[in-house]
This record gives structure tokens, C-alpha cells and sequence, in this order.
């Protein structure tokens, strides 16, 4: 492997030396002790999915080519795969479950502190799902329409409803070759059924349900997470804040929310701003409550409340180091083991609080709705009790944070290119046909510091605005440019290309959309489909010009959500393969064959610049396809 | 000179070393395109099982090389300087009597290349690769006089019956 390059950015520096001086480890020296990872996992010839091994096949080809069964190196990498895309799968899902459950108990009047914020989506979605709302209390709505949910995910033959989105082309291919999802949790579980010892041995027909199942997910639990929390917690329109760990604060009481599900950090933003509270804090000294959030749930707050972002998901050990955080509360997803430990050294407190996801060392206070409010009126309180015992002299907090817009949904889309009166995608379409964009590109996923802790989207999202293609981004590789303060209207006159410049400046809107956390790629889906009902640029998802990367990709849940779109007809480039070279079949499979059967295929390459160059050679591929006009300024 | 030395008790067989080995010796150094590599880079370290017990085997790079009285050719020459025994690989014409005649099995044949797999403590870099990427620390690197006396568990590669004078025995 090529020497590594820790970048991050410059408050992550900052705090990676401040953790070094205290003599701490954090995940960047976790990161070194691990080297060299072992090849065999590395490359997916690793099973022990029995107990006739565990076994190895030797990439080197000297060594065993068949594992004890008799299975090849396709077999065991596809099979490996296929519970990633499951496991990946298997989060968004039941994110997507844990708010169907608050708009059960919302529309039963059992839990605190919840509402429909938005009744317009919840009626439309209740269509979609075939419960008519007309005459109906809204409740009894959102109750019909969270028991239709359940039985979703229970739903064992059939299609999904949400999945009848997509253009009728990319429905019938899925039909045609299988793909569509019957149920919900059924995917899954044939997924896990699949990859035991002795049942599915192609790899073929094992990635073909590794579609399956993560088109669960995209057009399934992802996707309705995403309209129910639009329901429950208000639909997004952009608004401003603040990224990087510079938004902690010195006289606050610095509370952060950290995880993946808004249930839990929508009930502590309310409750951050009780006037009570307030005046309790002020009691105790602080100036008042500094709410912030770390990963993805950061991003729920953030787009719906303007909750500022502490960091992504490399920050997470780092803000506790500034010495300066009281409490940080978490649910699940991303959150790293070692966070009860660095707190150990400081006084902030770790309070865990979901049933799933427990934390030896933190504390432990289980979030329920029936009394959202009250948890989380408890949960800030004990931050402001926290506070009088912070060492004021051991906090550091780093100057950095760069404001950035966000909260651009599929619906303000409409809103932002038509004017008020007149919704639609015309602009946008009419922009990629008459060569002013180039197409769309979505950056998204993690950061990993065994790329360059973040700094590879920077590069790469520079590089594709430069060349006219307009970037949407959700997750830590938005929160990333957010830090660089990528994600302003400026950036268009520094950045962007001609064409994309000029589109900008009329609609008025940065050329990097930050369309929220990783359950909302699901908005990425819906937008394409807008694009193509609007006409004149391809009939399904496959013909679009656009393009995905996960440049930084460390989750499981990315492995699913890009094949949820390779599925859907993308091209999804990786900065890092998943487990998979060992078996060259497998990566002839999901880097070229694929393409014959849903029109979209996978790319690796580390390289931002190449990765780039990957991107708009696809896209370029797919305007000549569709005969558009040649890129205006070129 | 410095040596190989391997506590078994330490060795989890997870062929690390054989994976290192083989990206050391490849042209790009880098795994994810090594194995698309022609020919393939062999490991010239081999985990072997003996008593229900893995034994990392490589060449002991003796001082009395039966592999260099045997080669027929004179490829292979004993460094008095470093202690390696070195391979002239031009002159090499893949006989195999250096792999037929190691007691330890060491040495093996590249059928590909004809020319034998075997090591040579990387001596173009800064330490071995088996050493450096053994995750937990089951390789070691040392000048022979510096191995602790009494150190049972550290058992070069086989039994000192052979002749050979593989290396000092400290058990």
C-alpha cells in the first residue's frame, strides 16, 4: 500500500496533536496498530461461515483454492458480501422501523413531545399507500398509515409501495431480472439464509439478491425513514449554520447529539432550548445550553432546526478531547466503542440510550417516546449539572467552523428552480440538456483515516464543480466540504464552472445541495425520478447523466446504499474496494457485468482527481447516449 | 548477522507473513494489484503444522548451505559479508537440487518462473516484511548472539540434527 497521508482538516489536526500530547489514542493510531490489515480479509477469501474452517484461499494461487466445503474464492467473496449489503441494509431498515414506531405512538397520542409537523406529506404519502385521507382526523391517518408500514416490513409476496416511484423502464427491468423486493425484512433474512454453508453457490444469483436486498433499503426503509421524519419532524428547507468543532462553546453547557435516529435528537433539541433549563444553566454558571451534533443524526437537527455540526465521524473522539464537551448522548450507528473510555479522562459524561446499542462506561438512560419529552429534559439537566465540574483549565476547543447551507429536499427543489407559483425540475433538466450542467453527481459516505480523513471529498467535489457538474452530498462527506465552507452560494464563484455558475447565480443556490444524513441518498432516488418525469433526458434512472462516489467509504451501511444505486442504474465509485479482489470474477461481475442487467456498475480508485476523471467520463458517456447538446463552454 | 526467529507459541497462523512476503517481492508492492500480477509473487515464508502447531518456515540462510555445495550451476553463493546465501537468478536453469536437498524444507520450486522460491531477508529493504507485518510480534528479527538464553519457545525453524549449523540453538 502507498504511504498514507493524515490530512483532515486544520481543527482535526489541531486536536489529533492535543490528543497526542495527553498521550491518547485515538482512532488514527488505532488505524496504525492494525497495519498491515490482513490481506486475506482485505480481499473477501476469508469464510468462517462454519465450523468445517474457518477458511482462506490463497490469492497467490499456491496455496488452497477451495475452502473445506468446496467453495472457491467466488463463492466465499460473494457470499461475505452479501451480509455486508445485509448488515448495511439491516441499519437503515430499522431506523426506518424505530420512526414508524414514534408515528404509531404520535398518532395514538402516546408520545411526548412529538406531532405531525407536516400533514401535506403525511396525507400524500398516506395515498401512495392507498389509505384515503379525505374526512379522516389526521391521526387516524398517520395510525392507518404507520400499521401499513408494519406490514411492509412483514410483507412476504408483492412489491413495495415507495419502489412504484421509480420510472416505469427501471421497474420492469427489476421485474424482468428478479430484483424487485417482496418485503422488507424478508430481504434480509433470505440474505442471511443464503450465504449459510451449502445453499447459494453462485456468486451470480447471490449478488442478484444482494440487489435485492439493498433495494430494500434505498427504495424501502431508507426511503420511508426519510418521508416519515419529514412528516414527524418538518419537511427541510435550506437554512444556515455552522460546521467543525469551533462550535463549541466556553461559557456553554456544551451538549452533543450523536448516532443516527432524529426520535431522539429532535426531543433534545426541543428540550435544549426549555426556558427552565436556560435558567438552570445560567444558575450553574454557563451562558446557556450550546446544543451541537456529530454524524449523521447532527444532520437530522441540522436540516430541520439548524443545529450546528460539531464534526463527522472522525471528530467524534476529538470533541470529547477539547475538554469541553459536559455530556454527549448517543443512539446507535457509527459510534465508536472507544468514547466511554477518552471520556474517562475528562468529565464528560456518555449517556447511551437505545436497547440496542449499550456502551460499557457510559451511562445508561433508555430513550422511550412515551416520555420523549421528559428523557431529554432529564438528559440536558444532567449536561447542566455536569458543567460546574469541566477543568476549565484543560479545555481546548479549536477555532474552525465555516457556515454552510442545508436542507435542499427533492420537494424544495421544486420550490427553489420554479418560483413559488410554478413547481417544477424544468430549470435543472433544461440546464443539463442545453449544456450548461453537465449532469449530477452525488458525494456522499464516510471518512476513513485510511484515505485522507475527509480531505478526499474536497479535492474531489472541487473537481467535479470545476467541470460543470452539480454536486448534491448527505452524510460525513457533506460535513466534510461543510468544514471547508464548500457548501455556500461563494463556492460557485470559486469554484464552479461556467455553466454551473451561471445556473447558480440565477436560482440562487450553492452548486453543492446538502441534502442531509445517509438515510437521505433516498432523496438522491426520488430527485432522479423527478428528472425523469420532467423529460428529455433518459427514460430510466440508467440513462440519466449522473454518477455517485463514497470516497471515503468505512460502513457497511455504504456498501448497501451503493449497491442500492448501482441497482437503480448508477455508477458508484468507491475510494477503497470492499472485500471482493480475491475473486476475479466477482469484480468482472460488479465492474462490468452488472452494467447488462441494470445499467449500473461499480469503480474503484483512491485517487480524488481520477475519481473525478471516472465520474465525468460516465457522464459525458450518458449525455452523447441521450445526444445532448455539447457542454456550452468548452 | 541478523536472523529469523519465530515464537511459536505467539504464531495465531494467520499467514500474514506469507500475504507481506508476497507483496514485498511483487512489482507494484501493493496487494489490491498484486494479485493481478504475471507471474504471481510467491511467498518464500510458509506456515507449516507440526504437532498440531504452526511453524512459520523459511530459509535459515545457514551457515554450512547444503542448497549452495548442491547447485550445480553455482547460482547460489554463501555472502560471507552478510551471511546471506544469495541466488544469481541468469544462472539459475531450475534443476531443483537446492529444493531437493534443504532439510527444512525451505525452498520450493516456481514452476512458472523455474527459478526457486526462497528467501532473502529483503535485503534491499529496511527489515524483513514477514517481521514487519507479523501481528503479533511472532517473527522476530535479531542478531543471533542477542537471542536471550533460555528462550524455549523461540525454536528456529527445526531440530539441529541436520548439519547444516541452521543457526545458534539457544533451547
Amino acid at each position: 500500500m502507498e504511504e498514507k497521508k493524515f490530512e483532515g482538516d486544520r481543527a482535526t489536526q489541531e486536536m489529533r496533536q492535543v490528543a497526542q500530547d495527553l498521550s491518547m489514542q485515538t482512532i488514527w493510531d488505532r488505524e496504525l496498530l492494525q497495519e498491515p490489515h490482513c490481506g486475506f480479509g482485505l480481499l473477501g477469501v476469508c469464510c468462517k461461515n462454519c465450523n468445517l474452517g474457518p477458511c482462506r484461499i490463497d490469492p497467490f494461487g499456491e496455496g488452497a483454492q477451495l475452502g473445506v466445503c468446496g467453495a472457491d474464492a467466488d463463492v466465499i467473496s460473494a457470499r461475505n458480501l452479501l451480509r455486508h449489503i445485509a448488515a448495511g441494509s439491516g441499519c437503515h431498515n430499522d431506523h426506518g422501523r424505530e420512526i414508524i414506531k414514534t408515528l404509531n405512538l404520535t398518532s395514538l397520542g402516546k408520545a411526548q413531545g412529538y406531532k405531525i409537523s407536516d400533514e401535506n406529506k403525511l396525507k400524500a404519502i398516506a395515498q401512495e399507500y392507498g389509505i384515503k385521507p379525505e374526512g379522516k382526523d389526521i391521526n387516524k391517518i398517520a395510525q392507518e398509515l404507520a400499521e401499513r408500514l408494519y406490514k411492509e416490513y412483514g410483507q412476504q409476496e408483492g412489491e413495495l409501495v415507495l419502489i412504484q416511484r421509480a420510472p416505469k423502464k427501471q421497474k420492469e427491468l427489476w421485474r424482468k431480472y428478479n430484483l424487485m423486493p417482496r418485503g422488507i425484512d424478508r430481504e434480509i433474512t433470505e440474505a442471511l439464509a443464503r450465504t449459510n454453508m451449502g445453499v447459494d453457490n453462485d456468486y451470480r444469483s447471490l449478488m442478484m439478491h444482494g440487489m435485492r436486498v439493498a433495494l430494500s433499503d434505498g427504495w424501502g426503509g431508507s426511503m420511508i425513514a426519510t418521508e416519515l421524519s419529514d412528516i414527524l419532524f418538518s419537511s427541510p428547507e435550506p437554512l444556515q449554520a455552522k460546521a467543525n468543532l469551533g462550535v463549541l462553546k466556553e461559557d456553554e453547557v456544551n451538549v452533543i447529539v450523536h448516532g443516527h435516529v432524529p426520535v431522539l435528537s429532535d426531543a433534545i433539541a426541543t428540550a435544549s432550548s426549555d426556558p427552565e433549563l436556560i435558567k438552570l444553566a445560567k444558575e450553574k454558571g454557563a451562558n446557556g445550553i450550546n446544543l451541537a451534533g456529530i454524524c449523521c443524526t447532527a444532520l437530522e437537527v441540522l436540516i430541520r432546526k439548524g443545529v450546528n455540526v460539531a464534526g463527522n465521524f472522525l471528530q467524534q473522539e476529538l470533541a470529547i478531547i477539547t475538554g469541553a464537551v459536559d455530556l454527549m448522548i448517543v443512539d446507535l450507528q457509527c459510534v465508536m466503542p472507544s468514547l466511554p473510555d477518552i471520556a474517562s479522562c475528562f468529565h464528560t459524561k456518555i449517556v447511551s440510550t437505545n436497547p440496542r446499542a449499550h456502551f460499557p462506561g457510559s451511562e445508561y438512560i433508555e430513550f422511550k417516546e412515551e416520555k420523549g419529552a421528559d428523557i431529554a429534559k432529564q438528559i440536558i439537566k444532567l449536561a447542566i449539572e455536569n458543567f460546574p465540574k469541566r477543568d476549565k483549565s484543560r479545555v481546548h476547543i479549536p477555532k474552525q467552523s465555516e457556515g454552510l447551507i442545508g436542507g435542499f429536499t427533492t420537494e424544495y427543489v421544486f420550490k427553489m428552480l420554479g418560483g413559488k407559483y410554478r413547481f417544477t425540475f424544468r430549470p435543472l433538466n433544461d440546464g443539463i440538456i442545453a449544456g450548461r450542467i453537465r449532469g449530477v453527481a452525488a458525494i456522499v459516505g464516510c471518512d476513513n483515516p485510511k484515505l485522507k480523513s475527509g480531505a478526499t471529498h474536497i479535492e474531489l467535489v472541487k473537481e467535479l464543480i470545476k467541470n460543470d457538474v452539480l454536486v448534491v452530498q448527505t452524510g460525513c462527506a457533506a460535513t466534510a466540504c461543510a468544514k471547508e465552507g464548500l457548501l455556500t452560494p461563494e463556492a460557485a464563484f470559486k469554484y464552479a464552472g461556467r455553466g454551473l455558475q451561471e445556473i447558480c447565480e440565477a436560482v440562487g443556490c450553492p452548486p453543492i445541495l446538502h441534502l442531509g444524513p445517509c438515510v437521505d441518498n433516498s432523496r438522491i432516488l426520488t430527485a432522479c425520478c423527478e428528472m425523469v418525469k420532467e423529460g428529455g433526458i433518459g427514460q430510466s434512472l440508467d440513462e440519466l447523466p449522473i454518477a455517485g462516489a463514497a470516497p471515503e467509504w468505512m460502513s457497511e451501511k455504504a456498501i448497501a446504499i451503493g449497491w442500492y444505486f448501482v441497482a437503480s442504474g448508477a455508477l458508484v465509485v468507491f475510494g477503497m474496494p470492499y472485500p471482493l479482489y480475491g475473486s476475479k470474477n466477482l469484480t468482472k461481475f460488479v465492474t462490468e457485468d452488472v452494467e447488462s442487467i441494470t445499467g449500473g456498475k461499480w469503480a474503484f480508485e483512491s485517487d480524488s482527481i481520477k475519481m473525478a476523471g471516472i465520474m465525468i467520463e460516465h457522464i459525458n458517456g450518458k449525455r452523447k447516449a441521450l445526444n445532448l447538446k455539447p457542454m456550452m463552454y468548452e | 548477522m541478523k536472523r529469523l526467529y519465530y515464537d511459536i507459541e505467539k504464531c495465531m497462523a494467520c499467514k500474514t507473513c506469507e500475504i507481506a512476503c508476497c507483496v514485498g517481492h511483487s512489482l507494484s508492492k501493493d496487494l489490491l494489484k498484486a494479485i493481478f500480477e504475471e507471474p504471481l509473487s510467491l511467498p518464500r515464508i510458509k506456515i507449516k503444522e507440526k504437532d498440531n502447531l504452526p511453524h512459520p518456515m523459511s530459509c535459515r540462510h545457514c551457515d554450512e548451505p547444503r542448497c549452495v555445495k548442491a547447485c550445480m550451476t553455482g547460482c547460489l553463493t554463501k555472502d560471507k559479508k552478510t551471511g546471506l546465501v544469495l541466488i544469481d537468478k541468469d544462472r539459475c536453469v531450475g534443476c531443483w537440487m537446492c529444493v531437493m536437498v534443504c532439510p527444512y524444507a525451505a525452498i520450493r520450486p516456481n514452476q512458472k518462473t523455474k527459478i526457486p522460491v526462497r528467501c532473502d531477508m529483503c535485503k534491499d529493504l529496511d527489515m524483513p516484511q514477514c517481521v514487519k507485518s507479523c501481528p503479533t510480534g511472532a517473527i522476530i528479527w535479531l542478531e543471533e548472539t542477542a537471542l536471550p538464553v533460555g528462550t524455549v519457545s523461540v525454536r528456529a525453524n527445526t531440530s539441529n540434527s541436520k548439519g547444516t549449523v541452521p543457526r545458534q540453538d539457544k533451547d
